[in-house]
C-alpha cells in the first residue's frame, strides 16, 4: 500500500508528511477534578483529570522528601470500532500509565511539594510554605493523581494523553518546570510522516513517539519499537521533536487564553 | 509549515463497522496551468499555450491508454479520483500512467480533486460509487472552467453517454474519444483508439468468412464468486498460466493446490488463457490425462512448424515436450500420470501489448480504407490477434506493436489495437528492436537524474581516496587484466607474486563499482532494474552510464583504478593457506587479450615478468580446475557463436564458433575461486540476507532425452550424482573426436540454469551449484555489467565493516523481489542475446548460401533435427514434403533411427549428414532458414 502518493505527494488523509492532524485542548472538563483537560488530535480525543496534591494514602507508596505521582491510563470500551470490553490493568495499559507517569514526573516540580497539604500555585508561595510548615506538628506525604482515558482513539494515544495531562496539570496549578508535550512520527514509504493516523500506524512500520520539555528542548521520553537506521531515525526524530514544538506553541495559547478569561472573571 | 490552519474536516464514513476516517480538503493545491494568476506555477506541468485542457475519465484510461501514450494527445489532467479508481482496476494501466506523469516530456498533470476544498463531493444518498465519481469529475472539470477562465477552454473526454449529456447540462464541454481524435485530423491515431464493444460485432462478420465458425467456440468463463467458492472447495485449482515457448498449444499451470504442475493441452481447454495469467483451472477425468499429442494433430490451426534456431545452450531454452516422438503403430494414446486440466476462468489478465507483423493479405475492396487483419506476434505463445486499422498497406511489411482488448467466447481469435509500428521486417535495426521490446529490455538513454549521480570528468586517483583507511594502496603490484579482444569494460584483473616461503600471492581485483554506485540513488534503482549489461551481435545496452562502465571502473592499463581484491596466499600446489578482502588502489600494467596472454605463454623465449606471472597462474589454475572437476564439477559445453562484424554497415562478414583457449579458463578458474570465497565470506556475517547462486539438480526426467540417446547408441551414462555423470561424460569418447563435445552439449541442454536467491528463503542444503559442484556460490567478479555483483560487493564491504549494510537487506520480501528480478532479466539478457546472433545468422546465409557437415539430434516422424557446429544453429530437415501425410518413413524408437521402408536407407541419432543451408521467403517479406539434405 502506498502511504504517501507518489504522484501527488499527498497521505491517504489529505495530509503532507509535515502536516500534524487538527489539534484542540480544552481546560476544566471535569469540574470535581482539581485540574482537568480534553485534548484532540484528529479523531483520537482522550481526557485527564488530576486529584491532587492530596495526603498520601497508602504510607507503602510514599517517596522520601518527594511527592508522589500516580498515573491511571484507561480505554472507554467505545473508543474502537469493536466496543470490546477491555480488561483494566491489562499489560498495554500498565505500560502506557508508566510511561505517562515518568514524562510527567519528569516536569512535575515533585521536591517543591514534600510534606505540605498547601496546592502551591507561585514559586513565591513556596517560600512561605517553609515557614509554614515549621508549624506544622504532623508530617503528611502529598500525592498527585493523574487519570486519563480515551474516548476515541486513532492513533497517537500515548501522545494525546501527555498533552492532555499537561494542560490537566497546569489546570490544576501544579508547579512544573516547562510543559512537556509529546507527539510521534512515523517511516513509510521511505518517508518520514508526522503523527501518525490509526491506519499508518497499522502499517506496522517504525513509530517514533517523542516527548520534549518545550522550553529546554530535553527530550523526556522516546519510544519506538522497530528497527531504523541512524541515518533515518534520526531525521524521524526530529520531525517529531518539531511536532512537539508546535503543540506546545499551540498548549501555551491556550492556557494563556484561560488565564485570561479567569482574569476576566476576577474583573482584573 | 507544520499545520495548515486552512484545514477543514470531513469525516467519511464506513458500512459495518462504522469507520471513521478524517480527510482534510486544503486551499493549497495548484491547477498546473503556467498561465495561472491565482495559483502557484512553478510546479506546473501543462503547456503554456494551452487553449484545450484534456480531463479524461476512468475508463477512457483504462482502455485508451496507448492513445493517451501517443506524443499528439497532451495537456490532459489527471484527477486523482480517477487515479485512484484506475489503481484498483488495472495495476499495469495504473504504472503507465504514472509514467506518463512523471515524464517530464509529456504535459500530464495530476490534480489532488480529492483533497481540493472547492472540488470534493460528498456522496448522496442512494448514489452509487460510480456515480459519485463521475460527479466529482464533472465538479472538477467545471472548477477547472471557472478557474482558468474563457481562454482556456477545458475539454470532459468520456465514453459514457449519461455522463457526457449531464457535463454538457452542466456547461462543460464533453466528447467522446473517437470524435476527440477525429477532431486532431490525423487519421492514423485512429488506429489507436479502442472501439467499443458494438462495433465488434460488425467486425466478426466481416472477418470470419467460414459460417460454420459463427458459434460459440469457448466455453464461458466462471462468473468470480463461482470461481472463489470452487477455490475453496478444491474443484478449481488457482495458478500462473504458462505457455510452452515452443508449443503454443500446451501450457502449464504450477497448482499449489495440488502440489504439481497442471498440464493443459489445446485452444479448447486452455479457453482464452494467456501467458502470465492468473487462472481457475479444473481437473480433467483421469484417463483423459494423456499426453498432447494427439489433440495437437486434430487442431485445425495452421500447423506451427519447426524454425532453424540456435542450438540451446540450456534446458530453459529447450523444447519441453518429453516425448517428441509419437508411436505411430499406437492409436490409443497411452495414459499419462501427469494432471491435465482446462481453464474455467480468468482471475487475472496479463494482457500487454504485442511485438509482431500482420498476416499477409491481400487489400480488401471498398470499406472506406477500413481493414480488418490478423496479427502475429513474434512470440509463439501468444495467439493470433484481430485488429482493425486504416493503414493496411503500410502495416503489411512492418514490425508493429499491438494490444489486446478482448477475447469473447465467440471469437476464434482476442481482438486488440494497433499501437506503433517499429519499422521494416528483416531490416537489422528493427528487428533488433524488436527482440529489446519482447525480451523487455530498456535500451533507452539514461535518465539526467541518472547521470547526475556520475562523479564530474575526467575522474582521476584522489588522495582523499588514498587517505581512505579501509584502502590498501596496491599501485605497486604488477596487476594485469585478461579479456576478449575489444573489450572496453574491464571488471577483472589479477596478479601473482612468488613468496619468500616458496608459496604465491595471488589476487583477484574487480572493478570498486560500489563506490560511485551508492545505494537509494537514481544511478542505484536503473541499474537495479536493468540488472544486467545486454550483449547483442552488433551492439550492447548498459547496466551502467557508458563512463562508468569503459572509463571510471574499467580496469584499464596504465591507469589508477579503484578496485575491491580478493588476495589469497596459494601454496604451489593451489592449496589456499589464507584469504583477504580489501578495498584497494591498482594501477594495471596490461589488458591482454585471451590470445595474446596465450600467445605470451606459449612462446617459450618471453621470459618477461608479466609472462612468468601468467604461466605461475596457468600452472596454479590447472591444478585448482583439475581438482574441481575431480569433485564432481561438470565440464558443459556449449557451442557459442561468434561473428565478424563490418565496422561500417554492422552486416556479419563471418561466423564460427568462439574458440576457448587455456587462457579463458585460466581466468574463469580464478573468478570461480574469488566468487566462492566470497560466498563463504558473506554467508558467515549475513546468514539471512546473502545474495547466493545456485544450480538445481536436474531430475531423471531432465535428463530424460540425453538417456534415450544415449541408450540408441550403446552409451552408458550414470547420472545419479554430478560426480557420475561428469565420470560417465569422461569416458563417453566415439571414434570422431566431436563425439565427446556433441554429447557434452547434449547433456548440457538437459540443464536448467543457475539461479539467484537470498540465502535468507532456501535451508543451506539447497544453496549447491550442481554444476560447480560448490556448496557455495554467488556472482561478485562482474559489477560493472551484473547488478548481483553490486549486491554482493555492499554485502563484503559490510562484513568487512567498512561499510553500512543499506537498509533494503533487512527486507526479506524485498530481497527476494530483487533476486527474482535479476533473474528475469538474466534470462531475458540471455534469450536477447540468442535471438540476435539468430537474427545475424540470417543475414549472413541471405547472400550466402552454404553446403556444410550437420549432426543428427532427435528425429522425427518425417525427418530429424540436425545441429551445426560450425554455426551453432539446429533446424528441421525434411524427408517427406510438408502436408505429405502417407509418409513411407519408419521410426525405430528404441534405436532412435528413421527407415525408408523396403530400403536400407536411413538416419541414426547422432549420425553425420550434409546439409545446404539456404534463405527462403515462402511468404513475402518471411525470409527464413532452411536446411535441406544433399
Ligand atoms: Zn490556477
Amino acid at each position: 500500500m502506498e502511504y504517501v502518493d507518489s504522484l501527488t505527494g499527498f497521505r491517504l488523509d489529505g495530509r503532507r508528511p509535515n502536516d500534524m492532524r487538527q489539534i484542540r485542548g480544552e481546560i476544566g472538563v471535569v469540574a470535581k477534578a482539581d485540574g482537568s483537560a480534553l485534548f484532540e488530535m484528529g479523531n483520537t480525543k482522550v481526557i485527564a483529570a488530576i486529584y491532587g496534591p492530596r495526603e498520601v494514602q497508602n504510607k507503602g507508596q510514599q517517596a522520601n522528601n518527594q511527592a508522589l505521582v500516580r498515573c491511571e491510563y484507561s480505554m472507554a470500551n467505545f473508543s474502537t470500532g469493536d466496543r470490546t470490553r477491555r480488561p483494566k490493568g491489562d499489560r498495554r495499559s500498565t505500560e502506557i500509565s508508566l510511561v505517562i507517569r515518568q514524562t510527567m514526573e519528569a516536569c512535575i516540580l515533585t521536591h517543591l511539594m514534600p510534606h505540605s497539604q498547601v496546592i502551591l500555585i507561585e514559586f513565591l508561595v513556596h517560600i512561605l510554605l517553609k515557614f509554614f510548615m515549621y508549624f506544622l506538628p504532623k508530617i503528611c506525604f502529598l500525592q498527585i493523581d493523574i487519570f486519563v482515558q480515551v474516548l476515541q482513539a486513532d492513533g497517537g494515544t500515548r501522545s494525546a494523553c501527555i498533552n492532555a495531562a499537561t494542560l490537566a496539570l497546569a489546570d490544576a496549578g501544579i508547579p512544573m518546570r516547562d510543559i512537556v508535550t509529546s507527539c510521534s512520527a512515523g517511516y513509510l514509504s521511505s518517508t518520514p510522516l508526522l503523527d501518525l493516523n490509526y491506519i499508518e500506524d497499522s502499517a506496522g512500520g517504525p513509530d517514533v513517539t517523542v516527548g520534549i520539555l518545550a522550553k529546554t528542548d530535553k527530550v523526556t521520553l522516546l519510544q519506538m519499537d522497530a528497527k531504523l537506521p541512524m541515518d533515518i531515525f534520526e531525521n524521524v526524530m526530529q520531525l517529531a521533536i518539531e511536532g512537539c514544538k508546535a503543540i506546545a506553541h499551540y498548549i501555551r495559547g491556550v492556557l494563556l487564553e484561560n488565564t485570561k478569561q479567569l482574569e476576566c472573571r476576577r474583573g482584573i | 509549515m507544520l499545520q495548515s490552519k486552512s484545514f477543514v474536516k470531513k469525516t467519511k464514513q464506513g458500512r459495518v463497522v462504522k469507520v471513521v476516517r478524517e480527510h482534510y480538503l486544503r486551499d493549497d493545491i495548484y491547477c498546473g496551468a503556467p498561465s495561472c494568476k491565482v495559483c502557484d506555477t512553478s510546479a506546473s506541468r501543462l503547456s503554456n499555450s494551452a487553449s484545450t485542457i484534456l480531463i479524461v475519465d476512468t475508463n477512457v484510461v483504462l482502455h485508451q491508454i496507448d492513445l493517451l501514450e501517443n506524443p499528439a494527445i497532451d495537456d490532459v489532467v489527471v484527477l486523482s479520483v480517477v487515479l485512484e479508481e484506475v489503481r484498483n482496476k488495472n495495476l499495469s494501466v495504473f504504472n503507465r500512467l504514472k509514467a506518463l506523469c512523471t515524464n517530464s516530456l509529456r504535459k500530464f498533470f495530476v490534480f489532488s480533486n480529492e483533497h481540493h476544498k472547492d472540488t470534493y463531493v460528498k456522496e448522496m444518498v442512494g448514489e452509487s460509487p460510480n456515480d459519485r465519481n463521475d460527479r466529482a469529475i464533472r465538479v472538477a472539470a467545471h472548477w477547472y472552467q471557472s478557474h482558468l477562465g474563457e481562454n482556456t477552454q477545458i475539454l470532459l473526454i468520456t465514453n459514457d453517454r449519461e455522463n457526457k449529456r449531464r457535463a454538457v447540462e452542466e456547461g462543460i464541454s464533453a466528447e467522446t474519444v473517437e470524435s476527440y481524435v477525429r477532431s486532431l485530423g490525423k487519421p492514423d491515431l485512429l488506429d489507436l483508439v479502442v472501439l467499443s464493444s458494438s462495433a465488434d460485432v460488425n467486425m466478426e462478420d466481416v472477418e470470419d468468412h467460414r459460417p460454420s465458425k459463427k458459434k460459440v467456440i469457448y466455453s464461458e468463463h466462471k462468473p468470480m464468486s463461482e470461481i472463489t467458492s470452487g477455490l475453496l472447495c478444491g474443484i478449481y485449482h488457482q495458478g500462473k498460466f504458462r505457455v510452452n515457448r515452443y508449443n503454443p498449444f500446451e501450457a502449464y499451470v504450477g497448482s499449489e493446490s495440488i502440489g504439481d504442475e497442471i498440464v493443459i493441452y489445446g485452444r479448447a481447454n486452455m479457453n482464452r488463457a494467456f501467458d502470465g495469467d492468473i487462472v481457475a483451472v479444473e481437473l480433467l477425468p483421469q484417463d483423459q490425462w494423456h499426453d498432447g499429442k494427439s489433440m495437437i494433430i486434430t487442431e485445425d490451426e495452421d500447423d506451427e512448424e519447426e524454425d532453424v534456431h540456435l542450438a540451446p545452450s540450456s534446458a530453459d531454452d529447450a523444447p519441453r515436450s518429453v516425448n517428441p516422438v509419437q508411436p505411430t503403430t499406437e492409436s490409443v494414446p497411452p495414459v499419462s500420470n501427469r494432471p491435465a486440466g482446462r481453464v474455467v476462468g480468468i482471475i487475472k489478465r496479463n494482457w500487454h501489448s504485442y511485438c509482431g507483423s500482420l498476416e499477409p493479405m491481400p487489400m480488401p475492396a471498398g470499406n472506406a480504407g477500413v481493414a480488418h487483419a490478423l496479427f502475429v506476434s513474434k512470440d509463439r505463445r501468444i495467439p493470433k490477434i484481430r485488429i482493425q486499422t486504416r493503414q493496411l498497406e503500410n502495416l503489411l511489411d512492418k514490425r508493429i506493436i499491438v494490444a489486446v482488448d478482448s477475447w469473447d467466447c465467440l471469437s476464434r481469435y482476442p481482438s486488440g489495437h494497433y499501437v506503433r509500428t517499429i519499422g521494416q521486417i528483416g531490416d537489422r535495426d528493427t528487428e533488433s528492436e524488436v527482440l529489446l521490446i519482447e525480451n523487455d529490455i530498456n535500451s533507452r538513454p539514461f535518465s539526467t537524474q541518472v547521470l547526475a549521480c556520475l562523479p564530474p570528468l575526467p575522474w582521476s586517483l584522489s588522495s582523499e581516496d588514498l587517505a581512505n583507511p579501509n584502502r590498501e594502496d596496491l599501485r605497486h603490484l604488477r596487476v594485469f587484466s585478461v579479456d576478449p579482444p575489444g573489450c572496453k569494460d574491464i571488471d577483472d584483473a589479477l596478479h601473482c607474486k612468488p613468496l619468500g616461503n616458496g608459496n604465491f600471492e595471488v589476487g583477484v581485483h574487480i572493478a570498486d563499482v560500489t563506490n560511485f554506485v551508492l545505494p537509494g540513488t537514481p544511478l542505484d534503482e536503473e541499474a537495479s532494474q536493468r540488472g544486467t549489461s545486454v550483449y547483442l551481435v552488433e551492439r550492447r545496452i548498459d547496466m551502467l552510464p557508458k563512463p562508468l562502465t569503459e572509463d571510471i571502473c574499467s580496469l584499464r592499463s596504465d591507469v589508477e583504478r579503484l578496485a575491491f581484491s580478493v588476495i589469497w596466499e596459494m601454496t604451489p600446489d593451489a592449496e589456499i593457506v589464507s584469504t583477504r578482502f580489501t578495498k584497494s588502489a591498482i594501477k594495471s600494467c596490461a589488458a591482454l587479450s585471451y590470445v595474446e596472454a596465450q600467445a605470451r605463454m606459449d612462446d617459450s623465449r618471453l621470459i618477461d615478468p608479466v609472462t612468468t606471472d601468467l604461466r605461475n597462474l596457468n600452472t596454479l589454475a590447472k591444478i585448482m580446475r583439475l581438482r574441481r572437476i575431480k569433485r564432481g564439477a561438470l565440464t558443459l559445453a556449449s557451442p557459442e557463436v561468434k561473428f565478424q562484424i563490418d565496422t561500417e554497415t554492422h552486416d556479419p562478414l563471418d561466423i564460427g564458433m568462439y574458440q576457448i583457449r587455456e587462457a579463458n579458463q585460466m581466468i574463469e578458474e580464478f573468478m570461480l575461486a574469488a566468487n566462492i570465497s566470497v560466498a563463504e565470506k558473506i554467508l558467515n556475517h549475513f546468514p539471512l540476507c546473502s545474495l547466493l547462486r545456485r544450480h538445481p539438480s536436474p531430475t531423471k526426467e531432465m535428463l530424460e532425452p540425453l538417456l534415450r540417446t544415449a541408450a540408441a547408441i550403446g552409451l552408458d551414462l550414470d547420472v545419479s550424482s554430478s560426480k557420475a555423470l561428469a565420470d560417465s561424460l569422461d569416458r563417453a569418447v566415439g571414434e570422431d573426436p566431436y563425439f565427446n563435445k556433441l554429447i557434452r552439449i547434449l547433456a548440457t541442454r538437459c540443464m536448467t540454469q543457475a539461479v539467484y536467491f537470498s540465502s535468507g528463503d532456501l535451508s543451506p542444503s539447497e544453496f549447491y551449484h550442481y554444476g560447480l559442484a560448490a556448496l557455495l556460490y554467488t556472482h561478485f567478479t562482474s559489477p560493472i555489467r551484473r547488478y548481483a555483483d553490486v549486491i554482493v560487493h555492499r554485502l563484503l564491504a559490510a562484513a568487512l565493516g567498512i561499510a553500512k549494510l543499506p537498509p533494503i537487506f533487512q527486507d526479506g520480501p524485498q530481497l527476494t523481489g530483487i533476486a527474482d528480478n535479476l533473474n528475469y532479466r538474466h534470462r531475458n539478457a540471455q534469450m536477447a542475446s540468442r535471438a540476435s546472433v539468430e537474427l545475424h545468422t540470417l543475414i549472413y546465409f541471405r547472400k550466402r548460401p552454404t553446403d556444410t557437415e550437420a549432426r543428427i539430434v532427435k528425429i522425427k516422424s518425417n525427418g530429424f533435427i540436425v545441429f551445426v557446429p560450425k554455426f551453432g544453429i539446429e533446424g528441421p530437415v525434411y524427408l517427406v514434403p510438408k502436408g505429405n501425410n502417407g509418409s513411407d518413413w519408419v521410426v525405430d524408437e528404441a534405436h532412435q533411427r528413421v527407415t525408408k521402408v523396403g530400403t536400407n536407407i536411413r538416419y541414426n541419432i547422432l549420425q553425420t549428414v550434409k546439409i545446404h543451408m539456404e534463405v527462403v521467403e515462402p511468404q513475402p517479406n518471411r525470409p527464413k532458414l532452411q536446411l535441406t539434405l544433399i
